[in-house]
């Protein structure tokens, strides 16, 4: 198949940027995204161009580095990531505008990459549990219910993409911080620095320049992890509880 | 002889060697340990569980990955699982008999104490990733759940989903999180180390290239920890992520540092097929799906008939035939043979042929597709993304794939190579699984290095070393850094026509082709005749453009190539120079009349660490005797 | 009031203001539409209810107050939101799709704002009766016979159909807005759940048609002459 693409160029974080066009030919269906990238770089590489910068790594989904906002979409017409996303999901001949993931609070690097750790910070701030190594009782000592387990594992799913952001008018990393926030809260091992947690970690939010949620719900149908909105609404919950808790 | 491979094993009975050695170990008291930097470069299972451990007991970490954020590194792409002897299933396991498997797995080419070790230590990792918040699978008492995986006859494997890897790494990143906060770990991504600097012959500091200013810089250390993965994208189509690279182990080694097998390579049966020229990358279906799927073709030659329409008599469940007694379950390298050979034979489906059929029918009939989907559930999607089919309809198409290494950077039971203060960790290192690694055991040898076995031994090398921690200033680091920037250079001059990546898939090709599944003196001569030619086409005719002081992706890869490059003739070499089969080393001239691996002993015990010689010099072999005292070799069956 | 500038100082804090003056403000809504709907049972009943209100000078003057501010801290913690939002995003996307948002979730600012403009001049309209001269007693020159007469001045000022038009539009942006806002209300206080959140927006849009509905009927009933 043979496609037009529009692709955001832009040598570093102080230059100029715009789109470019290209033309990709004879993509085979079978490609992943990705491979269609890299088959576009081989092109300009032959012509005595810089290939586009883009961020990837796994390539199987799960490692959360791939980006790019396609057609405006986040991860594009994928149902998970880009990386994930093959070529038959497009009709031969069509224009795809491929975008780095916009927001504030995520700088852009070159090209189609961006800076993501903001994310990394937020978490540094109190996604974590203190356990010191060599403390720990017996994995069986606390039970813990299968549908709280389960309810954790659902959260804890999130591969930190950012694609939330990207996608949310706002910028907002709500579904991000919600998602870390319910997985720790829904464990009994998690109790402890609850409060703390999504104080700290709401602060650090809002430190970032992440705008909040307006209830738009894009983060939700874009996230590859499906990760869902009631992770927001716990981490409302969560954040004005222990607000509360600590101004009495 | 220039260099000298101490094991450095504890005496005494197998079973008290750890407590024994944690004992004599030299400790350093809190006070101190804030005197010593440390450096980790790597942050997957090993590398952030290292650098949160040694940070939490107070030592100035400082850490280094070269992806965007520490949470992105390769260890969060395994699916299955993580082994661990609790005999939380009343059916037989015990610590002894993990170690057993896992050397047996390993086909007797591992070293008993630091097996036994991770056998003993796989309990802990279990409590403390529990402590951290890493939500495995429960049973509806709330109890830890399991389930069995290949090599093994007990269920012992503890999982999160289909995404341990990923819960794991994630428990392991909140803990280094918890870290940077303190102000004991200090973290950089996107930060590629391309040399280690030594001091007097010891490992004392890294030099890095950020990956998007392309500033070069040293960093100095009392020691340097390396838990930098493997090399299974020599091949360059594996199910490595893209990014995975043996630059940072090989430079050590061109720097002195022993490697050890590298030649042993696993394949895993269980990979989706590669569907045209354009792949880039090759992904892997989780060995648990055959705790539920059966493995078939059709028994006969070139059967095009959809699966659905072959019946059951006109299928061969090959593995369950060969292999009663471990059927679907059998070891990685015994399932990536097989398959093999059945399309060897002109049995293969799909494209190509180059497929074998992993069927769910009957576990969805037995269980229920919910039951399926709840196990399986984004491997399935996974597979439906990528190929376009619908794994509950029809059986799910698979064929091996490289996978992982069990090569790596030799080290001593203190886990530290032959240079002095380099501590090498995880997949990087060679020590814990023979020839041949079993399902769910990469994943607890990672953490076990770093949570478990580190924080003990690096106070052996340390202790004495208080107040030697050189600068930067010192000549060895404006050599290496000298160095380093040379070697950019020269790719930006090369100014060729051929990109990197096309380098890099035919040499993958040629690795497949001569050193892959199978290897024989004739395919792996060859390759040795082709390697160099290839490698000094890259060296004419690279087309690396752009220039070093900006994000250059070219140039990340032209190093990673370079290396590549090297390696692979390094590998080619251990794997003609170890004529036998072992495990995930299969050489053809060595095999029983029935087609399995077959071992020389007397004169294949050992361990092969090469030594660096210089470029287009041959490396030396030396050998590190594997001595058994507690098991006895035997013929490795799963019959 | 450290617990409302602790509020305040966050963004989930403000989110909670906006949700809970929010709800303050459909709670007088629902109730400003009982007492209007109270037009059908005839100017007997409605004014003697005005009356009512007016005998109770402290009570009213309080939930005035509350209702005031209420209203000002909704409209004030949402702008600083919309800002800082703003602000979030500063370079958009050349192609730019939506997947799930709704319509009325896009246009909260502008039906917000257009109910601003509106409920001023409503009071101007009918509360401080500053923009029609018959909204008097007969005594002070007007057509109504008692300051409470109510009912007349209703039927008064909605059968200009330009006022009862513009009147229709507002509660109908008003709707639109609570269409929205219910549902986010429940999502702000993290009540919605996987199973709620299929009919929480479902029964939020119903709400809002009810209102509106009841609203609107009034002005509809007078222009239709139904009633006189």
């Amino acid at each position: 198949m043979n496609l037009h693409l529009k692709v955001w160029r832009q040598k570093n974080s102080k230059a100029q940027g715009s789109l470019v066009s290209y033309e990709a030919r004879n993509i085979p269906e079978d490609c992943s995204f990705l491979e269609m990238l890299d088959l576009v770089n081989e092109d300009l590489l032959a012509k005595g161009e810089e290939p586009i910068a883009f961020d990837h790594d796994c390539r199987e989904g799960i490692c959360g580095m791939c980006s790019l906002t396609i057609n405006g979409i986040p991860h594009g017409p994928s149902e998970t990531t880009t990386c994930q996303l093959y070529m038959r999901k497009f009709k031969d001949g069509e224009t795809i505008y491929i975008e780095p993931f916009r927001a504030g609070a995520f700088p852009l690097l070159r090209d189609l990459a961006v800076n993501r750790s903001a994310l990394d910070r937020i978490q540094q701030a109190g996604g974590f549990i203190s356990a010191h190594v060599g403390s720990a009782p017996d994995g069986n000592a606390i039970l813990v219910p299968k549908t709280e387990a389960d309810h954790a594992m659902e959260a804890a799913a999130c591969i930190g993409c950012g694609a939330c952001v990207a996608a949310c008018p706002n910028a907002s990393a709500m579904l991000f911080v919600g998602a870390k926030v319910t997985h720790l809260g829904s464990l009994p091992q998690g109790q402890p620095e609850r409060n703390r947690r999504v104080l700290a970690m709401v602060r650090r939010m809002d430190h970032e320049g992440f705008g909040n949620c307006s209830n738009y719900l894009e983060c939700e149908a874009v996230c590859p992890a499906e990760i869902p909105a009631t992770a927001i609404g716990q981490l409302n919950r969560d954040y004005a509880k222990a607000l509360t808790l600590e101004s009495l | 002889m220039s260099i000298h491979l101490d094991p450095k094993i504890p005496a005494g009975p197998l079973e008290q060697k750890w407590e024994r050695h944690k004992f004599e170990s030299k400790l350093i008291n809190p006070a101190n340990r804030r005197k010593f930097e440390v450096i980790v470069v790597g942050t997957g299972l090993a590398g952030a569980s290292a650098a949160a451990t040694l940070g939490e007991l107070g030592y100035k970490v400082t850490a280094f990955c070269f992806q965007d954020s520490p949470r992105r590194a390769h260890s969060i792409a395994a699916q299955g699982g993580i082994n661990a002897a609790k005999n939380y299933q009343n059916d037989g396991d015990s610590v002894h008999r993990l170690f057993y498997d896992t050397i047996k797995g390993g086909d007797f080419r591992s070293r008993e104490a630091n097996v036994h070790r991770l056998a003993e230590v796989s309990v802990s990792i279990i409590d403390h990733c529990v402590a951290l918040g890493v939500p495995f699978a429960r049973e509806y008492g709330g109890l830890l759940d399991n389930r069995s995986f290949g090599g093994a006859q007990v269920s012992r494997t503890f999982y999160a989903r289909g995404q341990t890897g990923q819960q794991l790494l994630l428990g392991a990143y909140s803990a280094l999180n918890r870290q940077i906060a303190a102000g004991t770990v200090e973290m950089h991504s996107r930060k590629e180390m391309l040399d280690v600097v030594l001091v007097d012959g010891h490992a004392k500091g890294i030099i890095t290239r950020d990956l998007t200013t392309g500033e070069i810089k040293s960093w100095a250390a009392d020691c340097v920890i390396m838990a930098t993965g493997g090399y299974g994208n020599v091949f360059y189509l594996s199910t490595n992520a893209k990014g995975c690279n043996v630059t940072a182990t090989y430079r050590a080694h061109k720097r002195g540092a022993a490697f050890a097998n590298p030649c042993y390579t696993q394949i895993h049966p269980t990979c989706i097929p590669v569907a045209g020229d354009h792949q880039s990358k090759l992904t892997l279906m989780s060995e648990s799906l055959r705790n539920d799927g059966r493995v078939w073709v059709p028994k006969k030659k070139g059967d095009t008939r959809p699966a659905a329409q072959i019946p059951d008599a006109e299928r061969d469940y090959y593995l369950e035939r060969k292999y009663p007694s471990f059927g679907n379950l059998a070891p990685r390298d015994i399932s990536s043979r097989s398959a093999k050979e059945v399309c060897d034979e002109g049995r293969g489906v799909g494209p190509g042929g180059l497929g074998v059929y992993l069927d769910f029918a009957d576990s969805i009939k037995r269980v229920g597709e919910d039951k399926i989907r709840e196990r399986y559930g984004n491997l399935f999607e996974m597979y439906h993304q990528i190929t376009g089919e619908n794994a509950y309809q029809m059986p799910m198409r698979i064929f091996p794939a490289v996978h992982y290494t069990m090569g790596g950077l030799w080290v001593d039971y203190n886990l530290m190579s032959n240079i002095p203060g380099l501590f090498v960790l995880g997949e990087a290192n060679f020590s814990d699984h023979g020839a041949n690694r079993l399902g769910a055991s990469a994943l607890m040898q990672g953490l076990a290095d770093g949570y478990f076995v580190i924080p003990y031994t690096i106070g052996n090398y340390l202790a004495p070393e208080v107040g030697k921690r050189p600068t930067t200033d010192h000549p060895a680091f404006k050599q290496t850094e000298a160095d380093v920037r040379a070697q950019i250079q020269k790719f930006l001059s090369i100014k060729g026509k051929r990109s990197v990546e096309s380098f890099h898939r035919e040499l993958g090709l040629l690795m497949w082709d001569y050193c892959g599944m199978a290897r024989s003196e004739k395919s792996l001569t060859r390759a040795l005749n082709r390697i160099p030619a290839l490698r000094q086409e890259f060296w004419e005719n690279a087309n690396v453009p752009g220039e070093n002081e900006s994000l250059n992706v070219s140039l990340e890869r032209a190093g990673r190539v370079a290396d590549f490059l090297e390696f692979g003739e390094l590998m080619c070499r251990d794997a003609l120079a170890r004529n036998e089969s072992c495990g995930g080393h299969f050489r053809e001239e060595h095999q029983t009349p029935d087609g399995e691996a077959l071992r020389n002993d007397d004169d294949f015990a050992h361990v092969a660490a090469w030594e660096y010689q210089g470029p287009n010099t041959p490396p030396i072999r030396h050998t590190e005797p594997l001595v058994y005292e507690n098991v006895k070799l035997a013929t490795r069956s799963y019959k | 009031m450290n617990l409302l500038f602790k509020f305040w100082s966050s963004s989930i804090g403000k989110k909670w203001l906006v949700a809970l003056t929010g709800l303050a403000l459909l709670g007088f809504v629902a109730a400003h539409l009982i007492g209007n709907l109270q037009m059908f049972a005839g100017a007997a009943k409605i004014n003697a209810y005005a009356e009512f209100l007016h005998a109770n000078e402290k009570p009213l003057w309080v939930a005035r107050i509350g209702l005031i501010g209420a209203f000002l801290l909704h409209i004030a913690a949402t702008l600083s939101l919309v800002r800082a939002n703003r602000a979030a995003r500063p370079e958009s996307y050349a192609l730019n799709r939506r997947v799930q948002s709704t319509f009325a979730n896009r246009t909260m600012a502008l039906s917000g704002l257009t109910v601003l403009a509106f409920v001023v001049f409503h009071l101007l309209h009918y509360t401080f009766r500053t923009t029609d001269p018959r909204f008097k007693t007969i005594a002070e020159g007007g057509l109504l016979e008692t300051s409470f007469d109510v009912y007349h001045m209703v039927l008064l000022g909605f059968q200009n159909p330009l006022i009862s038009g513009f009147y229709i539009l507002s509660v109908g942006l008003l709707a639109l807005h609570l269409s929205h806002g219910i549902s986010s209300v429940v999502q702000t206080f993290g009540l919605k759940s996987k199973k709620s959140g299929l009919w929480i927006p479902k029964a939020g849009g119903v709400i809002s048609l009810a209102i509106f509905a009841g609203y609107a009927s009034i002005p509809a009933a007078i222009l239709l002459g139904l009633l006189k």
